[in-house]
This record gives structure tokens, C-alpha cells and sequence, in this order.
């Protein structure tokens, strides 16, 4: 077997897979991040009385979707400024248009996501709300909010770890992430497996980062006054063995 | 209840106040519909300062719908709801009258405590905290102050040791209680209950009961819609009879169930007994 662990060290170590370890964290963070206010924007479009703006989340959602990520991001960085030409400037960065383009596409999904999480608050919770003599803006934010944010800690989680993958999507319009470094680095050395395994190795670290951090988040959901490890969930398979 | 228990009412809000002549509460020919299904059809009714008003009348027959208007959670297409001889919900615009904006309605809606069959406590709070929020977010009380008025409203209604639990840890009668204490809280003029008991399994109902009768004899003003006849024959000083989405009977309680003039209370009331 040909595998040097000298140059997998050497990778995994390089300032160069730092540098695009944390590019494509950020990237991950400031584009889910985005993308959850578009996604609430468009599900409260589409859960809307109003025909118009229905139809507009209702769009939103069917085009951003059925587009490949990748051709949102090359159309981004390559097509806009063709038809914008103040995007010719340089601020105009690989880093800012993959954000553009992530989030966009992003908040399509995120928008599926808020809606089911929406349907699941029962109606009674906003009357109850209202009866109080809240106003519609404190019952979403007091009310509706925290129970949607339970049910979508799960599936937004999944969405945070699919968009630290496919930042590695940005690799084509040349943006120092994660995977265009491994590629350079490559093409320089030919020490293919070294360079992919040390690349895999910042993925699994960061996507395990993600995942203590949702289990925290799912943990202060719990809404039982003895927060542990018997969730409630726990507490029915328990149950269920039981019988 | 012993006479050292402390009281669930401020005595001193509930004295009687200007416009004290009619009804504290009063549905005028409330009409209702969803689509071409007409749930109200012209209900008028009071309820007297201190009253307690029964509601009785198989499901189906606009209950429910009819606490909801008076509540003002649902707009109607015709009639009133007076509350202390003041019409609420709507203001007069010409000769017609168009629904107040929602902040407005809010406001109003503080007035007025409801209480739902099936709870709807908020499982993100706790028992205090659910019975704090209409402090804190309506009545703009700061936390502190908030948490110790909350604090022993659940203490009066015998919940002051599960104020930190979550409303999953709770049985449903002690759910049923805090959704009682988060009403009250607010100092409503008067309290709606929506089959409070229904939803409970029978051995908790009388817990829920023993607190709305309490309530009722300190004088709170009360509508209740139930299918507890003991608790109707007992503590109610009207009891209304509702078919198709009209007041058929109201009555006093020995007359509703001993001298039932309404044929249709008659066989409602042998059905559920």
C-alpha cells in the first residue's frame, strides 16, 4: 500500500487546509444563516391569505428548488454581473456571490422546512394567545416561534451539514474552500489519497462540532423542568419496551 | 372550601361599578356563518354581574362558537357583544359597523378570560411562566413583579409547588388549573369556560370543578358551557339550552331540569343523564 503519513500529517496540519476549513465554515454559517430568514420570510408567504403573496412564496420555492445548486452558483457569479455590470467591481468576491447563491438556494428548502414547522403548532396555542390579549406580533414571537423551532432543530440541522458539503461547490468559481485547496495541493503532488483523506478528516471534525451543538440546542427544547438524558422520546421508547 | 383559605378574587375588583344597570355581558342577535353553514342564528342572551349562565345543548349546536364570538376571537356577521353596556369588537363607522383593528381587539380581549377544553397550555412554558406571559407581554408587568403575582395566583388555585414544571409534567386537571390561573390573572370582568372538564379523565374532573365553584361563589361572572349537569344544577344561577345555533331555553336551574319547557330539553336532557 502506498500512503505516506508523513505527507497526510503535513496536509492535515497545512495552514492551507486551515485557511479553507474556515472559509467553508463561514460560508456554511453566514448562508444557512441567511437562508433561515429567507426560508421564514417565504413560509409565512405561502401560509398568507393573500393570493398574490402565496403564489410568490409558492414560486419562490418551485424555481430555487428545481434549479441545481451548482448552476445557481455559477449563474451567480458568472451571469449576473454580465447583466448587472456593478457587480463587475471588485467587492464582488467568489466568497460573497457562493453566499448569494447558497442562501438563495438554501432558503428555498428552509422555507419547506418552516412551513411544516408551522402546521405542526396546534391552533389552540395562538387562541389561547390571543384570548390573553396578546398582540399577533407577541403571539409569533412568544407563542408560535418557540414551538416552530423545536420542530425544525432536526431537519435544519441536517440543511446545516448538507450546506458545509456543498460549499465545496464553490471550488468551481475558485473560492479557497476546503476542496479547491485539496484539488491545488493535488495537482502539485499527485498524493491523491493523503490530500482526500486529510480533507475528510476537517469534514467528519466539523460536521461532529455541528452535531454536539444540535444535540445541546434539542436538549434546551426539551421543556421538562429535569433537563437529561430521558428526553421525551427516551421516555416513550422506554415505555414502549415496557409493554 | 374553609374560611381561612385564602381567596382566588381581589374582592375590591369586583364591586360593583358605573353601569351597573344591565347585564355585564351581553350577546344581541349574534349571527354566524362558515360558507352557507349558519352556526348562530341570532343568539341574545346576559349574564348578570356575579351570574353564573350554564350553557347546555348537544354538539354541533354553535357552543363553542358562540364563546369564541364573545370572546372576540371570531368576527360576526351580525348583532353585538356588549360588555358593561359597551358594544366591543367593532366601532361604528356610518351606518354600519366594521371589526376594531386587531391591537384593538387585543386590548378588549384582556377583558375578557377564556378557558378551552383541551387546555392549550404553552408546553414551551412553565406553569409559572405560562401564567405569566399575559403579564408580562399585555399588561407590560416587569418579570419580577410578574413571577410573584403568577406565583400566588397558582398557589391559591394549589399548584404553588408545581409552578417550575412544564405542562407535560402535569396531570390534566392540574393543566386544566394553570389554564384557569392564567386566566384570572388578568383581573378579567368576566370568565368563559369551553367544556372545561371534558377532555379530563373522570376522577380529575372534580378538582377543576371545586376551583370554578370557588370562583363562582366569590362572585366572578362566569359563562359555562359543559356537560356536567351536577355542576349546572349546583353552582349556575341560568342555564341555557342551545339546538342549531339558537337559544332554545333559559332558565333557572330548578326549572331547566325539573320543569323543562322545551321538548327538545327534554329529550337532551334524558339522553345525558
Amino acid at each position: 500500500m502506498n500512503f505516506d503519513p508523513a505527507v497526510f500529517f503535513a496536509a492535515l496540519t497545512s495552514q492551507g487546509f486551515r485557511n479553507g476549513a474556515l472559509l467553508a465554515i463561514a460560508l456554511t454559517f453566514v448562508a444557512q444563516l441567511t437562508a433561515v430568514v429567507i426560508g421564514l420570510v417565504v413560509a409565512l408567504l405561502r401560509g398568507s391569505g393573500n393570493r398574490v403573496l402565496r403564489g410568490t412564496g409558492w414560486t419562490y420555492v418551485w424555481i430555487f428548488r428545481a434549479i441545481p445548486t451548482l448552476v445557481q452558483i455559477l449563474f451567480v457569479w458568472n451571469a449576473l454581473p454580465q447583466l448587472f455590470p456593478a457587480l463587475k467591481e471588485d467587492w464582488f468576491s467568489p466568497f460573497i456571490a457562493a453566499w448569494l447563491a447558497l442562501s438563495i438556494n438554501e432558503g428555498a428548502y428552509m422555507a419547506e422546512i418552516i412551513r411544516s414547522g408551522l402546521l405542526a403548532v396546534d391552533e389552540g396555542q395562538q387562541l389561547a394567545a390571543r384570548a390573553l390579549g396578546m398582540t399577533p406580533s407577541s403571539v409569533f414571537r412568544r407563542v408560535v416561534l418557540p414551538q416552530v423551532t423545536r420542530v425544525i432543530i432536526p431537519p435544519t440541522a441536517n440543511e446545516f451539514i448538507t450546506m458545509l458539503k456543498i460549499t465545496s461547490l464553490a471550488s468551481a468559481i475558485s473560492l479557497q474552500e476546503l476542496l479547491s485547496y485539496t484539488q491545488t495541493s493535488i495537482s502539485i503532488t499527485f498524493r491523491f489519497a493523503e490530500y482526500y483523506a486529510a480533507a475528510a478528516i476537517y469534514y467528519l471534525v466539523i460536521v461532529s462540532i455541528f452535531m454536539a451543538f444540535q444535540a445541546w440546542l434539542e436538549r434546551r427544547f426539551q421543556w421538562r423542568s429535569q433537563r437529561g438524558e430521558s428526553g421525551r422520546l427516551a421516555t416513550t421508547l422506554r415505555g414502549l419496551g415496557a409493554r | 372550601m374553609t374560611d381561612d383559605h385564602k381567596l382566588l378574587l381581589d374582592p375590591a375588583l369586583l364591586g360593583p361599578t358605573e353601569g351597573d344597570a344591565g347585564p355585564l355581558l351581553e350577546a344581541v342577535a349574534i349571527q354566524k356563518r362558515y360558507g352557507r353553514n349558519e352556526v348562530l342564528r341570532g343568539v341574545s342572551f346576559g349574564v348578570e354581574r356575579g351570574d353564573v349562565k350554564a350553557v347546555l345543548g348537544p354538539s354541533g349546536s354553535g357552543k363553542s362558537t358562540m364563546l369564541r364570538c364573545l370572546a372576540l376571537l371570531e368576527p360576526i356577521d351580525a348583532g353585538e357583544v356588549r360588555l358593561e353596556g359597551r358594544t366591543i369588537g367593532v366601532r361604528p363607522s356610518g351606518s354600519r359597523s366594521v371589526r376594531l383593528p386587531e391591537r384593538e381587539l387585543a386590548h378588549q380581549r384582556s377583558d375578557i378570560g377564556m378557558v378551552f377544553q383541551k387546555f392549550n397550555l404553552f408546553p414551551h412554558l412553565t406553569a409559572l411562566g405560562n401564567v405569566m406571559l399575559g403579564l408580562t407581554e399585555v399588561r407590560k408587568r416587569s418579570k419580577a413583579d410578574a413571577a410573584q403575582v403568577a406565583g400566588d395566583i397558582l398557589e391559591r388555585v394549589g399548584l404553588g409547588a408545581r409552578a417550575g414544571f412544564y405542562p407535560s409534567e402535569l396531570s390534566g386537571g392540574q393543566q386544566q388549573r394553570v389554564a384557569i390561573a392564567r386566566a384570572l390573572v388578568m383581573n378579567p370582568k368576566v370568565m368563559l369556560f369551553d367544556e372545561p372538564t371534558s377532555a379530563l379523565d373522570p376522577e380529575l374532573v372534580g378538582e377543576v370543578l371545586a376551583v370554578m365553584e370557588e370562583l363562582a361563589r366569590e362572585g366572578m361572572t362566569m359563562v359555562v358551557v359543559t356537560h356536567e349537569i351536577g355542576f349546572a344544577r349546583k353552582v349556575a344561577d341560568r342555564v341555557i339550552m342551545m339546538d342549531e345555533g339558537q337559544i332554545i331555553e333559559d332558565a333557572t336551574p330548578d326549572q331547566f331540569f325539573d320543569r323543562p319547557r322545551h321538548e327538545r330539553t327534554r329529550r337532551f336532557l334524558e339522553a345525558v343523564h
